[in-house]
């Protein structure tokens, strides 16, 4: 059983023009199993959200605490929050040329569980979870994120959450980009690992379609840097009808 | 040793083709100020494959096969006695690479390699240079109808080496040219390797490599001379540098000229800077007389470690170290795959692993 608690979270974005605030005081627990929807218009500050507790260096904290399991997230490196057990897949992921997809899991797999994959076992654990995410095996020669379609690239984050094992996953904007067949794959791949490992989603979007596929138990309603409204999954069949204009206005 | 007529040539460091090289740091080779002698300096390193001959023979009965305006290459021409032949018969399919090796004298020393692809040969040329010397070398390359060549030349030099040299291939008709020119250890190295071709449907793809620590000079100046219509050039070059003073240079000239129509050229050149106090230049140049081509295009970057890769990895949980060495590894990885050859790829590899951790990577 794990904890992601976000408290009072304020972050500024770092640029050349000087910080810029984007968070303002976000709260929000996720525990093992429940699935977590952060549902907000463009530029509400969802992916901020995202990235900040991943620990990306534009970012800075100004306020509040990110703790899992009450360790505190924010003094962590990049990498020893994906050990402690964080997962993001990102809405862009980033093209590592030279880089093969085979060595970059292997790589991660390796930090992540503190121990070299057995050969044997390894090569089958990766086809498998190839073949369910309908990904071809040639992929592994591939470098990593290059020249893929924006499912492949969708469907290769899913593939790492599911041979990481984290405690707790952040999806930002998985849907983004993805026909409905892709979409149904992905989301799949999703509920496979939730159902094997009790895992914990925040699944960020802004549209309501992939909530057909994976049921959130909380809906949160993000805007302007924060939680304006929560609910059960009624609250996104309201969105899905009324849109966010009410908390743009508000 | 004759009385130099080039003498007047001899660069003062102001000359484009000079301003970025340490002249003081060149042994004399470009104005032969120090004792510099003729040496027969590679032999093959191993037996040599059916269909291949290295000899010896005169300059009198070689004489060069095109005009090059490089001083060194011209001291070389009225210096070098003795050139080292090596001939690929035609038809020659030779499955396993060619092996030369360089040992070079005690003293500066000039030399002239001349490559003879057969006609429909197809065959792969790996030139060692390994240990210390002072070199100023020519190889000419010369790639008969429909032949095809892999020349690797890799500079692995100690610390001390100075090597100029320029590598020039002449690519007839139908004849595909690739070269990889792979530069990590030396002092200071300065190559030319420049290409032109005599006939249609002829290629060259012209790849690099070179990492730069402490007080390297390393300075690649390629030139493409699209001279005949329907060739095709690519090149690729990509360098690392890391360390107080290292210095790189890339400088990729091509020509179209008005007779080349359907010309298809790229050229590409990547550095990446892993700490201050190294100095990479790049600079690509084109010029086209005819806009009947196919495609011309150049692209130039330099720059630091992209920080959205580093943290990419570090989210899967991959230290930054890794991480750091993953992209390095990989930002040379795409050229040395191309080289197809298990053995030299897996030395490479080591060698760029061991550059970095020199450079404390």
């Amino acid at each position: 059983m794990s904890v992601l608690e976000i408290k009072n979270l304020q972050v500024s974005v770092i640029t050349e023009a000087g910080n810029k605030e984007i968070l303002r005081g976000v709260d929000l627990t996720v525990r093992s199993g429940e699935t977590h929807a952060i549902m907000g218009p463009n530029g509400s500050g969802k992916s901020t959200l995202a990235y900040s507790i991943a620990g990306h260096p534009k970012y800075l904290i100004t306020g509040g605490s990110v703790t899992l399991d009450g360790a505190d997230v924010l003094e962590m490196s990049v990498d020893e929050r994906a050990k402690a057990g964080l997962f993001l897949a990102m809405q862009y992921p980033v093209e590592v040329p030279g880089v093969s997809v085979s060595n970059f899991l292997r790589t991660a797999v390796t930090a992540i569980r503190g121990e070299a994959p057995k050969v044997r076992t390894w090569v089958g654990e990766v086809k498998a979870a190839m073949t369910s995410l309908n990904i071809d095996t040639a992929f592994s020669e591939r470098n990593v994120n290059e020249g893929f379609s924006g499912g492949e690239k969708k469907r290769h984050e899913i593939l790492q959450m599911e041979l990481l094992k984290p405690k707790i996953a952040i999806l930002d904007e998985t849907d983004s980009g993805l026909d409905v067949d892709a979409l149904r794959i992905v989301s799949e791949g999703v509920n496979r690992v939730k159902d094997g490992s009790d895992l914990g989603v925040m699944l960020i979007t802004h549209y309501t379609r992939i909530l057909r596929y994976i049921k959130p138990d909380f809906v949160h309603v993000f805007a302007n840097g924060k939680i304006v409204e929560e609910g059960g999954p009624e609250l996104a069949d309201k969105l899905e009808e009324k849109g966010y204009a009410e908390y743009i206005t508000a | 040793m004759s009385l130099l007529t080039t003498n007047y040539l001899t660069p003062t460091g102001r000359e484009e083709a000079w301003r970025f090289t340490p002249l003081k740091r060149l042994a004399g080779l470009h104005d032969l100020s120090s004792l510099v002698k003729d040496n027969v300096s590679l032999t093959a390193n191993g037996a040599l494959p059916r269909g291949v001959s290295l000899t010896v023979v005169a300059d009198s009965e070689l004489p060069p096969a095109y005009d090059s305006n490089d001083i060194v290459t011209n001291r070389i021409r009225e210096n070098v006695k003795q050139i080292s032949l090596l001939r690929i018969e035609k038809d020659s399919e030779v499955a396993q690479p060619i092996h030369l090796k360089r040992s070079c004298g005690p003293s500066a020393e000039l030399s002239k390699l001349v490559i003879q692809a057969g006609v429909n040969s197809r065959s792969t040329v790996i030139i060692e240079n390994i240990g210390s010397g002072q070199i100023g070398e020519e190889i000419e390359i010369t790639l008969e109808a429909g032949a095809s060549l892999k020349f690797i030349s890799l500079q692995e030099w100690d610390r001390s080496a100075v090597h100029l040299g320029q590598h020039h291939a002449i690519i007839s008709k139908d004849a595909q040219f690739i070269s990889f020119v792979i530069s990590v250890g030396g002092s200071v190295v300065r190559l030319n390797p420049t290409v032109e071709f005599t006939g249609p449907g002829s290629s060259a793809e012209l790849n690099g490599i070179y990492f730069a620590t402490d007080g390297q000079h390393l300075e690649h100046r390629i030139h493409v001379n699209h001279n005949v219509a329907n060739a095709k050039s690519r090149v690729n070059y990509k360098g690392a540098l890391s360390g107080d003073q290292a210095r790189t240079v890339w400088i990729g000239d091509v020509f179209i000229h008005k007779g080349a129509e359907g010309t298809d050229t790229y050229e590409l050149n990547r550095n990446l800077l892993l700490s201050d106090g190294a100095r990479a230049d790049s600079v690509p140049n084109l010029e086209i007389e005819t806009g009947e081509i196919v495609g011309a295009g150049h692209a130039s970057t330099t720059g630091r470690f992209d920080d959205e890769q580093l943290f990419y990895l570090q989210s899967r949980g991959i230290p930054a170290d890794i991480a750091r060495r993953l992209v390095i590894r990989g930002f040379f990885a795409e050229i040395i795959n191309k080289l197809k050859n298990e053995d030299l790829e897996e030395r490479l590899m080591k060698r760029i692993d061991d550059e970095l951790a020199k450079a404390g990577e």
